[in-house]
């Protein structure tokens, strides 16, 4: 017999499934919002794309050889940093920009937090906020689409009237991954039927959004208002896409429930009452910030107790 | 569940209409492949021991036996050759008759050595007088736990908890449901299955003797729905018993876990700090049950059990009546050795099964299978950072966050991982099997537990010491 033989702990089998997989499937998954955004935004589109991709691998591999470490880009957590950066760019941005992005999307919000599963914020839209702040005229710059330079919810925030038809299937203006819902919508059930994702954050997050504006939007049940408003920016890339980033949700699953109503309201909040027109992304890294404190007081309770702690 | 999971639970039901039963099942858990096709329809055959046998002297939870024979001596076979070392203890039998050779440490199927005592064969298989048999009708509830005490009768399904401790609960009367465990839930063991299939009868009387012992209790013979042709069997055969309900549960691993057991079954939950008892319920696997019968209604005490080798580096793999005490490497011999050399060789199930370094080891009452892998997929994939994907979470039966409870563990945080619930844990494996990253979860807090148990024994000893010192000092106080 072989003295060879492996010994370890059980289980002694694994699942197909590993974090590669995953990454890849969720890039996949982006794949149709990328393709229409091309489509959309033409080859300028292609070529923010690639800044922020290639700048976000080629610095995870640059620091981790810097630093000694195992490079773990064939992941494809880098790749997909790199991606979501991009589709949340307007085409219009110079090529420096995205690479600025994705330098410090790697560096600043990912590795200096010890890399993959340690950063307490979604590294493509820390990235974005960082570039939002730094540039802002640069990244509300939006090109024209149709007869519009300006993205459908401001249009909306300004009492303009808006094409719901043009909003679903994505011939609008706005940043190059954002427009098209349809393709979205793909994507997303691409990652439902693959259970990479779960629908309880991006489910709770539409909904409690969806009533936060039928109550506060001023419009009621208007069905061209709440279209617009559930198609227009950035809710459905962030919900499918930047909310259910793993590393910054909570695993809890009362926390999970929590952070998605806590999305919803923020979103609600900064796009009803706030100057600006949008507010995923601030109300995504805001609640990436409070997983923590979601996760202490949701401790799941164990199988056989009771309320309370007793015993049942 | 994902959008995919409800489509297939939808068409599954569809497909389950037919058989018109309820299937009831647990929250959490895992689909692993099952591989019981490999042994699946091989009957079981009995099998002789070619070497010494070796009887360890701790094969069930509890005190060790203590020999009672010395070297030199004869032993015929079902001949006491070690007795009980406690209420929570067992007895062991010789499978063979021989001479006893003496008392040596043997390793056992977790990699640590006990003693054991060793049996030259003779071939000659001469049995003792076996006790006569009473009727069971003319026994008291007393006699029949006595009986299955005196013939060795520990959980067979892996545990080796002795039986009668099991069947001796504080409240007899409250006990509601005696549920015969029928799952087998672990991949490739197939040794039910052909129970149920082969001495269904014998399995139906071991649960009615323990029917017999609790006036107000109902049997349910709880079957994994991917052994339809066992249920309808069981169906058949209790068609006219009162007391006696099979019943159908989703084919899922861990669901012949005792906790997701009475669960599925009764729908009480128990945890850590309690016993199937104060649910009002006693679990027994379908080889134990089979041991009681023949203790009690043949006066056989346990000298063998069936156990599965099988695998895809077994050459013939199949079931086998294996004597208690033979050593497991005759075991791949009979099955025509090996057919592509093992690279992991387990033995138990691939999810709670222990990887042995040698086959060198002897039979125990709780061996149930060896199973021989060509691929160690763990040694292929190293683990890499956690990503909190929360997959283990979505498994975890004991609804627990494994991968905060190994993070604990690895930071020795005992506070927080007591906080988070990790006694709870079942060591069920789930949540690494699930884990994409491949991290050992599941190793991570299992040793770790054992750790904070421990610690918590200790502050338990000393604030009970301190308390004792306390009223003492009192009492000295009220003497002056």
């Amino acid at each position: 017999m072989n003295d060879m033989i492996h010994v370890s702990s059980s289980p002694h089998v694994r699942s197909r499934m590993t974090t590669g997989r995953l990454m890849h499937l969720v890039i996949i998954a982006l794949l149709p919002t990328t393709i229409f955004g091309i489509y959309n935004f033409g080859a300028k589109a292609a070529v923010v794309l690639l800044s922020t991709i290639i700048s976000s691998v080629l610095t995870e591999y640059i620091y981790q050889r810097a630093m000694k470490k195992t490079v773990t880009i064939s992941d494809g957590s880098a790749l997909l940093t790199g991606l979501l950066l991009g589709l949340n760019l307007p085409s219009t941005a110079p090529w420096w920009v995205g690479v600025l992005g994705g330098v410090f999307a790697i560096l600043v919000v990912k590795q200096v937090f010890g890399g993959l599963g340690q950063n307490f914020m979604n590294p493509a839209l820390g990235a974005r906020c960082f570039l939002l702040i730094s540039f802002t005229s640069i990244m509300t710059n939006f090109p024209q689409i149709g007869d519009s330079a300006a993205t459908p919810l401001a249009a909306l925030k300004a009492g303009e009237a808006v094409n719901t038809r043009d909003m679903l299937l994505g011939f609008t203006s706005g940043t190059i991954g954002e427009t098209s819902t349809i393709a979205l919508l793909v994507g997303a059930i691409i990652l439902l039927w693959f259970e990479v994702i779960d629908i309880v954050i991006p489910g709770l997050y539409i909904l409690t959004f969806l009533i936060f504006i039928v109550i506060f939007g001023g419009h009621g049940l208007d069905p061209t208002y709440i279209t617009a408003q559930l198609c227009g920016g950035g809710l459905m890339l962030g919900a499918w896409f930047m909310a259910t980033d793993y590393v910054t949700s909570p695993i809890t699953p009362k926390g999970r429930i929590i952070y998605g109503v806590m999305l919803g309201v923020l979103t609600g909040l900064f796009r009803i009452f706030g100057s600006s027109a949008e507010g995923v992304s601030y109300a995504i890294i805001i609640s990436n910030v409070f997983v923590p404190l979601i996760e202490k007081y949701t401790i799941p309770r164990a199988f056989g107790y009771r309320k309370g702690g007793k015993k049942s | 569940m994902g959008i995919r999971g409800s489509v297939f639970a939808f068409y599954s039901l569809q497909a389950e209409r037919k058989i018109a039963m309820r299937l009831v099942t647990f929250k959490g858990g895992v689909h692993p492949p099952d591989g019981k096709h490999w042994a699946k329809d091989v009957p079981i055959k009995p099998v002789l021991p070619k070497g010494d046998l070796a009887f360890l002297l701790s094969q069930h939870i509890g005190a060790p036996a203590k020999p009672l024979v010395a070297a030199g001596d004869r032993v015929l076979k079902g001949q006491k050759i070690a007795e009980a070392g406690g209420f929570v203890s067992s007895p062991v039998f010789s499978s063979v008759s021989g001479t006893v050779k003496g008392i040596e440490k043997r390793f056992n199927a977790i990699g640590t050595r006990g003693d054991a005592i060793i049996v030259e064969n003779d071939g000659q298989y001469e049995e003792v007088d076996y006790p006569e048999v009473r009727p069971i009708d003319e026994m008291t509830k007393e006699e029949i736990i006595k009986t299955i005490a005196d013939a060795g009768v520990v959980g067979m399904g892996g545990a080796g908890f002795p039986t009668h401790v099991k069947l001796s609960p504080k409240e007899p009367d409250k006990i509601e449901y005696i549920i015969a465990n029928c799952a087998e839930c672990e991949p490739y063991i197939t040794t039910d299955y052909r129970r149920m299939l082969e001495n269904p009868e014998k399995l139906i009387a071991g649960l009615k003797v323990v029917l017999k012992l609790f006036d107000n209790a109902k049997g349910i013979l709880a079957v994994e729905n991917n052994k339809r042709d066992c249920i309808e069997k069981l169906e058949e055969l209790t068609r006219n018993m009162q007391r006696i309900e099979v019943v159908a549960l989703k084919t899922k691993y861990p669901q012949g876990a005792e906790r997701s057991l009475i669960y599925a079954t009764t729908g009480r939950t128990i945890n850590s700090t309690m016993l199937p008892a104060d649910a009002g319920c006693i679990v027994d696997n379908v080889e134990t049950l089979i041991a009681i019968d023949n203790a009690v209604n043949n006066g056989r005490p346990v000298t063998e059990r069936s156990m599965t080798v099988t695998g895809r580096a077994i050459k013939n793999p199949g079931n086998f009546l294996v004597p208690i005490g033979m050593n497991q490497s005759e075991l791949i011999e009979i099955c025509g050795g090996f057919k592509e050399e093992p690279e992991k060789i387990i033995s138990g199930g691939p999810m709670m099964g222990f990887a042995l370094f040698t086959t060198d080891i002897p039979t125990t009452k709780t061996s149930s299978c060896l199973l021989c892998r060509v691929h160690d997929i763990i040694s292929e994939r190293p683990a890499s950072a956690c990503i909190n994907c929360g997959r283990c979470v979505d498994v975890c039966p004991s609804f627990l966050v494994p991968s905060y409870l190994a993070d604990f563990a690895e930071h020795r945080q005992a506070g927080e991982f007591e906080k988070w619930h990790g006694l709870e844990c079942v060591e069920c494996g789930c949540c690494s099997y699930t884990c994409p990253a491949k991290r050992p979860l599941k190793q991570d807090i299992a040793s770790y537990k054992k750790d904070v148990m421990a610690m918590i024994r200790e502050r338990k000893a000393k604030e009970a010491k301190q308390a004792d010192e306390a009223a003492a000092k009192k009492e000295g106080g009220a003497d002056k």
